[in-house]
């Protein structure tokens, strides 16, 4: 979180509104553990990540419609018994997110 | 009006100063309807604890646990009922606890010193430089340094040691006996997590030997002071030796001091 401060506060500056996606829950082997974070502005800059990579393009998908509806969801990535996602981690785990609208 | 959550965190974050953020991260049927996802709680030592989770026994509860974290300085998950009742599945809440960053104090102001911190900055270490001699230890040499001080090590760890922790770790690249000596000793009266000491394996021996002599007990050295410092990587110039140094101290933090084979040669999980 330290380290996307600073982009965080210049597209604010910029009259640019935020979104916030923070890992929550690491299920199996992950590269980032429960709290690491990634911004996403409005006209679709990021700084950050929450992931070796692998599920950060479809974070930029889910942080924008988060803008856009102006509501907070709860996002999975990866693959568990019930259900295969497309977009996955290639180590084998899954990452529960919290995307939320920076409006607090 | 006070100021809005984020900027408390934010605030807090670049102070360095401890804090939890409490954030609802699933809401069950039986939650009340003011509990909302996303709903947070920012609770900081010393400091009145902001936000809401909806419900005030809620609140309660979960300001009580966030303070729990806090001096544990772990994050977690936990798991309420609707108005904070234990053992039950309704609200489920991550405390994201944000700690103040480890420390690395170096002494000897030598050029090895700017490099391993620089390399320790990448590692988000708050980085203390302490040389007794003003000549060297100044501002413009350790430009990236959070602290420059000019004082005798053991003097220093004396002012400082109590506010250590197993998160910190103290480095000596003196390579001097007549100071390292004092250093290493007042190091393993401070309960950091690592203590490592640069020199030759001659430089080793002899420090080895005076640290003997000077009262240190042979099962403290072998248990806790890495010397000569360093994961052998066959380093060279003082960036590299920087980054075998840093090297080290995540495998001691890690437990993974003495399985120094590259990874390629084990089969034990990578994280």
């Amino acid at each position: 979180m330290r380290e996307i401060l600073e982009s965080i506060d210049q597209w604010r500056a910029e009259g640019q509104r935020v979104a916030l996606a923070r890992v929550i829950a690491v299920e199996g082997s992950g590269p980032r553990d429960p709290g690491a974070a990634m911004a996403v502005s409005e006209d679709g800059r990021v700084a950050g990540s929450v992931s070796g990579g692998c599920v950060e393009g479809a974070v930029v998908t889910e942080a924008l419609d988060v803008l856009a509806t102006g509501e907070a969801r709860r996002c999975t990535f990866g693959y568990s018994d019930d259900e295969a996602v497309a977009v996955g981690l290639t180590c084998g785990g899954t990452v529960h997110l919290l995307v939320e609208p920076l409006d607090w | 009006m006070s100021r809005p959550l984020y900027e408390e965190l934010r605030a807090a974050l670049l102070a360095g100063e401890p804090v939890v953020l409490a954030t609802v991260t699933r809401v069950g049927e039986a939650a009340t309807a003011a509990t909302a996802l996303a709903a947070k709680l920012l609770v900081r030592e010393g400091s009145e604890t902001r936000g809401s989770l909806g419900d005030p026994e809620l609140d309660r509860v979960v300001e009580r646990d966030a303070r729990a974290v806090l001096d544990r300085g772990v994050s977690a998950t936990r798991h309420y009922g609707p108005r904070g009742e234990a053992r039950r599945d309704d609200v489920e809440v991550f405390f994201e606890t944000f700690v103040s960053p480890a420390r690395l104090i170096i002494f000897g102001a030598v050029d090895f010193t700017r490099a391993l911190v620089e390399v320790a900055k990448v590692l988000g270490y708050a980085v203390t430089v302490c040389d007794a001699r003003p000549v060297f230890a100044t501002r413009a040499r350790f430009a990236r340094a959070d602290e420059v001080v000019v004082e005798w090590p053991d003097r220093y760890l004396e002012r400082v040691g109590p506010s250590l922790g197993p998160r910190d770790a103290v480095c000596v690249l003196t390579h001097d006996v007549k100071f390292d000596v004092p250093a290493v000793l007042a190091a393993l009266a401070t309960p950091v997590g690592y203590v490592g000491a640069m020199g030759s394996r001659r430089t080793h021996e002899q420090r080895w030997v005076r640290l003997l002599e000077a009262g240190a007990s042979e099962g403290e050295l072998r248990a806790r002071l890495m010397s000569p410092i360093g994961l052998d990587l066959g380093a060279r110039t003082p960036e590299e030796t920087a980054v075998a140094i840093c090297a080290e101290i995540i495998a001691v933090r890690a437990g993974r001091v003495g399985a120094r084979a590259p990874l390629r040669d084990a089969t034990g999980p990578i994280h």
